[in-house]
């Protein structure tokens, strides 16, 4: 520790620090621009000049290191008149326009050159006028107003991981741009938003809707991934007008994705369900709720009497409250049916029944920034938890040794220490092997059972999964480690996989040996959560799957579109359409709900309480930051009154706190957490290593702006590069086997289904693999995500019967 | 290649102490043989195989008293004990050949007429400083000059010199030219490492200083051509020679680079402490017979003089800041009573102007706005508050910068309006030149 | 596509650097791509940023900030002046005045035959040889009067 003194005040730092964090301890205020905590200090606004004694020259306190006994003035004659000449040339050039500008009311060089600066200007040459750049549909600029403290170049580089805005040209020519027409792809890009201290990138979506003092700001939590984001959502007239972060450093520190940013233009999309509607004789009719509740309830009851609960299949969105998942269950339960589940995107229920608790990443969220040696197995990082990617780009930064098995070659924006990309099929067999060379590595002998052990014998270890292994273990090029902190973490690939129950077993084993943190990383907002509640089948009930396989009589779906959420879009169709009787509570109309019966408005989450479950384990409670839309109404209570219609006993909540003290009854839910979160299997299950098998597979990943109602709906999202209608992905390789080019159309089918689609080259696919995006449309027709997959050339002809057959039938 | 190209050598010798140029006695300067005639490499091969302990080369260097020939004059001895002596890894060196001062021409004429006593220089620093990899960063405009230089680091190496395992022991130094492409702040040390990272040349605030984070952040000592160029000398001769040369605080000889209003522009090395008449008599005086009227003693980052301020100086690192100037790299600009200092001084503006690299804000806006007053002065536009305002803008560039092109940008300013004031003032009122008219 | 030739040379130059550090040859790869092509266009930036495997907007940080990299078309020679101060005081505003009368061309235009392009230039480090100026970054020529300049471009067929 070191002893200074800031404006008199005598302070203890550590070691290390700068005067700009010595100050912010101590609630000192030295202005500044281009300093900000979590990037790297570039010291060239030079906006907090500060005195230091025996030095003649001002110093920048955000670049300067402290020493002991340093006294720092930041209040002096010699400071404020660097500050204040500072502020004048900042301000030359700068356009005086507030009252125009969508950042006036929350702009820093407006508040700092208040505050620091001197009234009138000098300056009566002519100002610098550069011209805008079309950076994408999520930030809009105003170049004329950057003061170049090239914050947001360096957020993309350093956080985003890929340097995207550069600073072109020299002195005072330099100007802020993307290469030449190029936008702003990263999927964190709202955040240099947040970051440019003035107004020169602003939000598109919100431009001039609404003054930023207009606005009142309620917390709320982020809906779209199991990260837990803590947000702010902004309110004018009861209408959200924006989203921003709010500072959690455990979390989501100061970001946000742009998927939690800018889903917000979802939620009063034209699509909004305003009021109940039932079906007659193939109509949707608008009714009020009474009618629709009672002829839900009506239906719901005759159809269970008539055939048993089991009749009814209950099928709950994961981006839904524990709340909602709750009542959901318990109305299931009600009418005597074991069938409820959230887990929607998944096939392989084989570890149903052998867990010993609640899965979850296995870690704090920060604590991956520590981790010396990481696995990822089956997930595309950016596409499924963008700003958890983040955490791991850090880590490596902080010197992490990166493995990833995966059938997508994706670039996750951070150096990859080794990589096998194979079908998803085989990553069962290389994590096999990186299991079997773990076991000659380690000082420890591998304690498995015999059953996996006899398994192992048959497989060959191959140099790539070797030298994974020996990163693991902590062997390293210039010193091994001792213990070294490692992470295992399985993504949504992996757990839509039909072999999960292989790739999770041999992961757990493979962390056994390594003494690894790590888990799941569960794709929902409630994910977690609703899996400690029980969110799912009886032990006599069926799962999410089964549901769908062995069609139900009657469905009750909570905020989801069946087609586009579940596993296996084709059969999710076909159950819709074969049910007596489908009661929907949805946010929105859609067509993946025209085989519905009965819609029930109920509200997104920013129109109700609620509270989800993060992959953390973190239970974060949020109220409504607006009032419900029309005549629709919190999911929680349209459930409650459903059960009251029902005649179903133990309903009698009054609100969303109430339904929360009864999910843990009435402990503290981080008591209750803590007891339940463990990703240990009971028993060793079944596994088969070594399946030989020939065939495409497809890769069904759902892209990250399809990925729930909400975000499919915002147009700013929706306009952003990511937004490709599904195609049929294939690496070059695959391509010549199958005698294709780029632009050829494809027919490809899965099971009884199919889907005509033009043909990409994509050479992050693994060989053997096809990959078609799902929760689109187009693909509605395909099957399990990750399932056997077979392509078939078009002919220009056989294209064009096609087209016009399809004509045909629409005319 | 170089052996066969006999440049004419346009300098008269008479006068000058040659140690950096030492060659330009032969007809034949940049060629190894040539160099190895006059005894070049010699200290090289001594030091590595005779295994002279580090220490021992950097005391000689610290008794010559040899100072950075880059413009900062810090002591070449000082900054290499500030070397990290253990370090696991590849440690840099770095020549700095960037000269884009305007007034600046001497390490063009190193490389081109004595390339081996410079790459000699950087080996025995690499061997002193553990650096097994070395750049000499080459301002771009000199590209036939560069090509001299590249052809003989191919020259050395294959003679010997550079390379693996030197005179078979374990030392080995590599040794590669680099280029800039039009840029003088990359002769700033930190932009200059940035420059040879294949980025914008951009400088680095300090600290950390090159000696800890340097080339690919790793410890890197930079020094001028001139500087390293002096090396053998010292080593061959002994640190005391070397001191002997020059004067006080100012050991050894300088290479001035002269330029402007005098009959032979060109490079001239003297022995530090010879007075500016002496100097100015060596370049033929000031041409067409006129009168002296100012002279920027070590390129226009240093204070300009009025003549009755230099013809009494003496040009070392004490006389000239004595007479407050410095000596900056050596760099005199000799301007003649035609010479208008309003338009003198508007040219120079608009150098800094332009070549500010545009990160730091004091610099960025203030060399425009002190280029647009003085443009606008130039054009009859001026007010008489102009001369105050700016003044006052470049006092508050100066020092609040990342990098000392804040300084160097102000200087000019200051120091015309302080000595031509009345020059400035007659422009303002009557809208034209007191000196030309026009 | 850069030819073979210019990945030669390249090559040539990444030598001079670790294996990791690909980027730093960029300053040589856009002059020499540059030297081969003229004029550095979008293309050859990306074309050069992907063979050095650096972010485009970083080699377009790089051709922009550095004086000597022509972005836009300049004719078969581009002929510098150098106007700083020692050339300024010897002259070069005569210089400048005789072949922009002889070019009919202005500081940044091409003469309608596409032959010359006429650039102010900073110092070049040669000031002993004042007035001055380079042709096509490479040639430079020294102690000019106006005959010599009209020699030279004489010479530039
Ligand atoms: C704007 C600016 C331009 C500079 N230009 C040069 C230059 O052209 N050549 C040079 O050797 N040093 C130049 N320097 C000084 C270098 O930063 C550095 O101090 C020098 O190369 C160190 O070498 P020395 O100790 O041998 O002088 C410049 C400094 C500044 C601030
Ligand atoms: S003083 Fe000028 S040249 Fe130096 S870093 Fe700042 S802006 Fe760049
Ligand atoms: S905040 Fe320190 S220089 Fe910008």
């Amino acid at each position: 520790m070191l002893n200074i003194e800031i404006d008199g005040k005598s302070i203890e730092v550590e070691h290390g620090s700068t005067i700009i964090d010595a100050a912010d301890k101590v609630g000192i205020a030295i202005p500044r621009f281009c300093y900000h905590p979590k990037l790297s200090v570039a010291a060239n606004c030079r906006m907090c000049l500060v005195q230091v004694e025996k030095f003649n020259k001002p110093l920048p306190a955000c670049a300067t290191p402290v020493a002991d006994g340093m006294k720092i003035f930041t209040r002096s004659k010699s400071a404020i008149e660097a500050q204040q000449s500072v502020m004048e040339f900042l301000l030359i050039n700068h356009p005086l326009d507030c009252p125009i500008c969508d950042q006036g009311g929350e702009c820093d060089l407006q508040d700092v050159a208040v505050a620091y600066g001197v009234s009138g200007s000098r300056y009566t040459e002519e100002k610098r006028v550069v011209f805008n750049k079309n950076i994408g549909p999520l930030v809009s600029t105003d170049m004329t107003r950057c003061i170049q403290c090239t914050r947001c170049v360096r957020f993309l580089k350093e956080v985003g991981g890929m340097q995207e805005l550069g600073m072109i040209g020299r002195g005072e020519h330099a100007e802020i741009t993307a290469y030449v027409d190029k936008s702003v792809n990263s999927e964190l890009s709202g955040n240099i938003i947040d970051l440019c201290p003035v107004g020169a990138l602003t939000s598109k979506p919100f431009r001039y809707s609404a003054r930023s003092w207009e606005l009142t700001r309620r917390p709320s939590i982020a809906a779209h991934d199991s990260l837990g984001s803590h947000i702010e959502v902004h309110v004018k007239d009861n209408k959200v007008m924006r989203v921003l972060p709010r500072e959690k450093e455990s979390i989501n520190e100061c970001w946000l994705s742009d998927r939690d940013r800018f889903s917000y233009e979802g939620l009063n999309s034209p699509d909004r369900l305003k009021v109940p509607m039932i079906k007659h004789n193939g109509a949707w009719v608008e009714t009020d709720w009474k009618t629709a509740l009672e002829f839900a309830a009506g239906q719901l009851k005759d159809i269970t009497n008539e055939y048993g609960g089991e009749a009814l299949g209950v099928l709950v969105s994961p981006n839904s409250t524990m709340e909602e998942g709750y009542l959901a269950k318990k109305l299931a339960n009600g009418l005597a049916s074991g069938n409820i589940d959230y887990r929607l995107r998944q096939t392989d229920f084989r570890l149903d029944g052998k867990r010993l608790g609640t899965p979850w990443m296995g870690c704090n969220i920060h604590e991956i920034e520590e981790l010396d040696r990481i696995i990822v197995i089956g997930s595309n990082l950016r596409n499924e938890h963008p700003l958890l990617a983040q955490r791991f780009r850090r880590a490596v930064a902080n010197g992490a040794e990166l493995s990833v098995v995966s059938p997508l070659d994706n670039d996750p924006l951070m150096p990859i220490a080794h990589k096998v990309i194979v079908r998803p099929n085989d990553m069962v067999n290389v994590l096999g092997q990186i299991l079997k060379a773990m076991s000659g590595l380690q000082r420890l002998s591998l304690c498995l059972p015999p059953t996996l052990t006899a398994l192992l014998d048959d497989i060959k270890v191959r140099p790539n999964t070797q030298a994974i292994a020996e990163s693991l273990a902590g062997h390293g090029k210039d010193y091994d480690l001792i213990a070294p902190k490692v992470g295992i973490f399985l993504g949504n690939m992996a757990l839509s996989d039909p072999r999960f129950t292989e790739m999770y077993s041999l992961a757990e084993a493979i962390g056994g040996i390594t003494g690894a943190k790590g888990g799941i990383l569960p794709a929902a907002a409630n994910s977690t959560g609703m899996h400690m509640m029980g969110v799912m089948p009886s032990s006599t009930g069926m799962h999410a799957r089964a549901m769908l396989e062995v069609p139900r009589k009657a469905y009750l779906l909570l905020n989801i579109e069946p087609e586009l959420d579940c596993q296996h879009a084709a059969l999710a169709k076909a159950a819709m359409e074969k049910a007596e009787c489908v009661v929907a509570l949805t946010a929105y109309k859609s067509q993946a709900l025209d085989h519905a019966d009965i819609l029930l408005p109920i509200t997104p989450f920013t129109e109700t309480s609620g509270t989800f479950m993060s992959m953390e384990g973190r239970v974060q409670s949020f109220a409504a930051a607006v009032r419900p839309l029309g005549e629709s109404r919190p999911a929680w209570k349209v459930l409650r009154v459903l059960a009251n219609t029902l005649g179903l006993d133990g309903f009698d909540f009054e609100s969303s706190e109430q339904v929360k003290d009864a999910i843990f009854a009435g402990e503290k839910p981080s008591a209750v957490v803590w007891r339940s979160l463990n990703n240990n299997l009971r028993e060793l299950v079944e596994i088969q290593v070594n399946i030989k098998h020939d065939g495409l597979q497809r890769i069904g990943e759902v892209p990250q702006y399809e990925s729930d109602p909400i975000v499919r709906r915002s147009p700013p999202l929706q306009k952003t590069k990511y937004n490709t209608k599904p195609m049929a992905r294939m690496c070059s390789r695959q391509l010549a086997s199958l005698d294709l080019v780029e632009g050829d159309h494809v027919l490809v089918k899965q099971d009884k289904g199919s889907a005509i689609l033009a043909v990409r080259l994509d050479e992050h696919v693994a060989m053997g693999c096809v990959r078609v995006t799902a929760a689109h449309e187009a693909t509605t027709g395909l099957g399990d995500l990750m399932g056997d997959i077979t392509v078939e050339k078009l002919s220009p002809q056989q294209l064009q019967d096609i087209n016009t057959n399809i004509t045909e039938a629409r005319a | 290649m170089v052996a066969s190209s006999k440049p004419v050598i346009k300098t008269d010798l008479a006068g000058q102490t040659l140690v950096t140029l030492r060659t330009l006695t032969e007809d034949n300067p940049a060629s190894l043989d040539t160099y190895l005639k006059l005894g070049g490499y010699a200290a090289l091969k001594r030091i590595v195989t005779e295994k002279v302990k580090p220490t021992d080369i950097i005391t000689e260097i610290k008794t010559s008293g040899l100072r950075g020939r880059g413009g900062a004059g810090f002591p070449t001895g000082l900054k290499w004990s500030f070397m990290p002596r253990y370090f696991d890894g590849v440690k840099y060196l770095v020549c700095n050949t960037d000269e884009g001062e305007p007034g600046t021409f001497k390490d063009r004429d190193i490389i081109r007429y004595n390339p081996h006593q410079l790459i000699e220089g950087m080996a025995i620093a690499a061997y002193t400083l553990g650096a097994r990899v070395g750049y000499n960063y080459i301002h771009g405009e000199i590209w036939q000059d560069y090509e001299i230089f590249e052809a003989a680091l191919h020259e050395a190496k294959a003679a010997g010199y550079l390379g693996e395992n030197l005179f078979g022991t374990s030392f080995s130094f590599d040794l590669y030219a680099v280029h800039g492409y039009g840029a003088y702040i990359c002769g700033e040390e930190t932009a200059l490492i940035e420059s040879i990272e294949g980025k914008k040349g951009q400088p680095r605030f300090k600290p950390p200083f090159p000696a800890s984070y340097g080339v690919f952040g790793k410890p890197t000592n930079v020094n001028n051509t001139e500087s390293y160029t002096s090396i053998p000398w010292i080593m061959q001769n002994g640190g005391q020679a070397f001191a002997d040369l020059g004067v006080a605080n100012s050991g050894g000889t300088k290479l001035f680079s002269v330029s402007g209003h005098v009959e032979k522009p060109g490079n001239y090395e003297v022995k530090m402490g010879m007075p500016f008449t002496e100097l100015l008599a060596l370049t033929g005086g000031v041409w067409k017979g006129r009168q002296l009227k100012a002279v920027i003693p070590g390129g226009p980052s240093t204070a300009v003089m009025p003549a009755s301020a230099i013809l009494s100086a003496t040009m070392d690192y004490d006389g000239l800041s004595k007479a407050r100037s410095s000596l900056g790299a050596g760099s005199m600009i000799v301007m003649d009573d035609t010479t208008c200092m309003v338009k003198t001084l508007h040219r120079l503006s608009y150098f800094f102007y332009e070549e500010s690299c545009g990160q730091c804000t004091p610099c960025r806006e203030g060399t425009g706005w002190v280029y647009r007053v003085i443009d606008r002065i130039v054009k009859g536009q001026g007010k008489m508050e102009d001369l105050d305002l700016l003044t006052d803008i470049s006092n508050n560039i100066a020092g609040r910068t990342i990098c000392a092109l804040g300084e160097a940008a102000a200087t000019p300013v200051l120091s015309f309006i302080k000595h031509f004031r009345p020059e400035f003032e007659y422009y303002i009122q009557h809208g034209k030149s007191m000196v030309d008219g026009k | 596509m850069l030819s073979p030739e210019a990945i030669i040379k390249i090559d040539y130059e990444l030598t001079k650097y670790p294996a990791d550090q690909r980027q730093a040859a960029v300053m040589s790869a856009l002059r020499i791509v540059q030297t081969e092509r003229g004029w550095l266009s979008k293309e050859s930036i990306t074309e050069v940023a992907q063979y050095l495997g650096m972010p485009e907007i970083a080699a377009m940080e790089v051709a922009t900030f550095y004086n000597m990299y022509d972005l836009s078309p300049v004719g078969k020679y581009k002929v510098t002046i150098c106007t700083n101060i020692s050339c300024m005081l010897r002259g070069s505003d005569e210089i400048v005045s005789h072949l922009q009368g002889k070019l009919g061309v202005g500081f940044n235009e091409v003469t309608p035959d596409g032959k010359f392009c006429l650039k102010e230039g900073e110092c070049m480090g040669c000031c002993g040889g004042a007035p001055l100026m380079h042709v096509n970054n490479t040639e430079m020529h020294e102690f000019l009067t106006t005959d010599k300049v009209d020699a030279i471009l004489e010479g530039l067929k």
